[in-house]
């Protein structure tokens, strides 16, 4: 019984109380205090985070699953880098406060964690992410097919939106007087009619359809009619 | 009979098309290839925006990206960070992403104070650094900014940083700009910071590709000014350069322009592997209809 009633006062509480803090100037502060505990949350579920990581890649290690190795990297990257960040070790002491330890700068280029930001997770982020280029190449050349009308002016649309990100769109169209009756056909203008017209237009019916839904959802939680966050079988005794 | 070059080029071994795609990025980059850029309206906006905005206000600019984005988004930080310190404009930085604050650093080091070295901590600019809630920070920030920052990054109480003493909300900024590489960022900025209080500041973003479609329909009315990925940086910062010519280090207010070179050579690839692709398609079919 307590299982689902507090649960559900509570988030029926929290969202009354955000919709009132919303629209009523005399209980902003309540709002003030929802979002604080809300943000509190947040902040304990990096902990949670971390706690599942490290159960998820222990387990891992001591039954030697496959790509075990892996996971003893995952654990020894993740213990080196709060404590380089939580206990600050080798962070570059304070100017206005030398001797105190935890004032010191644990971001400076000098301090492990720095080094490692700037060394390691900088040029891994930023790899993981360029990979996508040789990616999207070859799929480009492998699914990107024009066989019937739709995919054809997919494929149109593409190759206006690729020229005109780039410099080629103006060479190849800066020819076209910008004020003539033909001035639309210039990369730039038929980029910005693709983007802020038609693509503006569709994800303006998206947005508009999921904030409803949204509303939707919301009134059904507040209201306790939907329960299915409280566990799978909708939070049944 | 032996098979078509076109259709045999079907099969090619992707390796060919990574390597083709490696080589369209590294060459023009060992060149040094730039080509002129020119600004397309909304980053002449983005700009227009910022000069809007009276001499010596004080403006937030959060760094809502980490470094998988810095290729994309830095150069915009770089240019913004200049053109508002050429406003005179006093800065406060913060981050709703965790690994978001070394890049702010990075930014204030190379750009700020090499290029505007009368800048002081505290009266010119401040940190106020992460805090995790996501669109929580936002909401809070709306309100009440000393209860969601209690101190600035370096544990200084707000009532301490003179910047800060009287800060008590986000309408005690002019204008507000999030670099943002997704969620949270510019979406969650609009809705919950500009959304309740339209009229207060002037909000511009700068964000990735991907994220520009999910972003454009908040422009112009509730984002004054959006730059969009390395090209919309690269018109940014020819605007920036012309007004505010840089000190030293040039160089640093024209990454997006260079990273624009392997950009084009890039998508031209691209267009010709989709065209190959097709081609290939096609004489397949011919081929496959003959027999």
């Amino acid at each position: 019984m307590l299982q689902r009633t507090i649960p559900i006062a509570i988030l029926s509480i929290s969202g009354i109380v955000l919709v009132l803090a919303y629209f009523s100037p005399f209980t902003q502060s309540w709002g003030e205090q929802a979002v604080d505990w809300f943000n509190i949350i947040a902040g304990i579920a990096y902990i949670l985070g971390g706690g599942n990581l490290l159960r998820v890649n222990l387990e891992k290690i001591s039954a030697q699953r496959p790509g075990w190795a892996y996971a003893a990297i995952t654990v020894a990257a993740f213990v080196a880098m709060l404590g380089f960040g939580l206990l600050k070790l080798g962070a570059v002491p304070s100017e206005k406060y030398p001797d105190v330890h935890f004032a010191g700068d644990y971001e400076s280029n000098s301090a492990p964690y720095g080094w490692m930001y700037w060394n390691v997770i900088s040029p891994l982020g930023a790899t993981m992410f360029a990979m996508l280029a040789f990616y999207v190449a070859s799929a480009a050349f492998r699914a990107f097919r024009a066989k019937n009308l739709e995919s054809v002016l997919l494929l149109g649309t593409a190759f206006i939106v690729l020229l005109s990100a780039t410099a080629a769109g103006a060479y190849l169209t800066g020819w076209i007087p910008a004020d003539s009756a033909v001035g639309f056909m210039r990369a730039e203008r038929l980029r910005t009619m693709i983007t802020e017209v038609v693509q503006t237009a569709g994800m303006r019916a998206i947005g508009i359809g999921i904030a409803i839904g949204v509303v939707a959802l919301s009134v059904r939680l507040i209201l306790g009619i939907d329960r299915s966050y409280l566990s799978k079988d909708g939070g049944a005794a | 009979m032996s098979e078509p070059l076109l259709v045999r080029l079907g099969r090619i071994d992707r390796r060919w098309i990574f390597l083709a795609m490696a080589l369209s990025i590294i060459v023009p980059m060992l060149l040094k290839v730039r080509f002129p850029e020119i600004p397309q309206p909304m980053a002449r906006a983005t700009f227009e925006a910022i000069e809007r905005v009276p001499e010596g206000s004080r403006v937030l600019i959060a760094f809502d990206y980490d470094p998988a984005s810095q290729g994309e988004l830095q150069p915009m930080a770089n240019a913004i960070v200049h053109h508002c310190a050429s406003r005179g404009h006093k800065m406060v930085f913060m981050t709703l992403w965790p690994f978001g604050g070394p890049l702010a650093e990075r930014t204030i080091d190379d750009i700020l104070l090499a290029y505007h070295p009368g800048y002081k901590y505290g009266v010119d600019y401040a940190e106020l650094g992460f805090q995790p809630g996501n669109e929580g920070v936002v909401k809070l920030m709306s309100t009440n900014i000393p209860k969601q920052f209690p101190t600035d990054k370096r544990g200084t109480p707000l009532a301490q940083v003179p910047l800060l003493a009287d800060l008590a909300d986000t309408t005690g900024f002019k204008l507000v700009v999030s670099i943002s590489a997704g969620y949270p960022g510019a979406k969650e900025w609009v809705q919950y910071a500009n959304g309740p209080a339209p009229e207060a500041f002037t909000f511009v973003s700068g964000t990735t590709g991907v994220q520009a479609a999910q972003l454009l329909p908040y422009y112009p009315a509730q984002m004054e000014g959006m730059l969009l990925a390395v090209k919309g940086a690269a018109e940014y910062e020819t605007i920036v350069e012309e007004k505010y010519p840089p000190p030293q280090h040039p160089e640093r207010i024209g990454d997006g322009r260079v990273r624009m070179g392997p950009q084009l050579v890039a998508h031209v690839l691209m267009i010709v592997l989709i065209v190959l692709g097709n081609l290939s398609m096609a004489a397949g079919r011919t081929r496959g209809g003959m027999r």
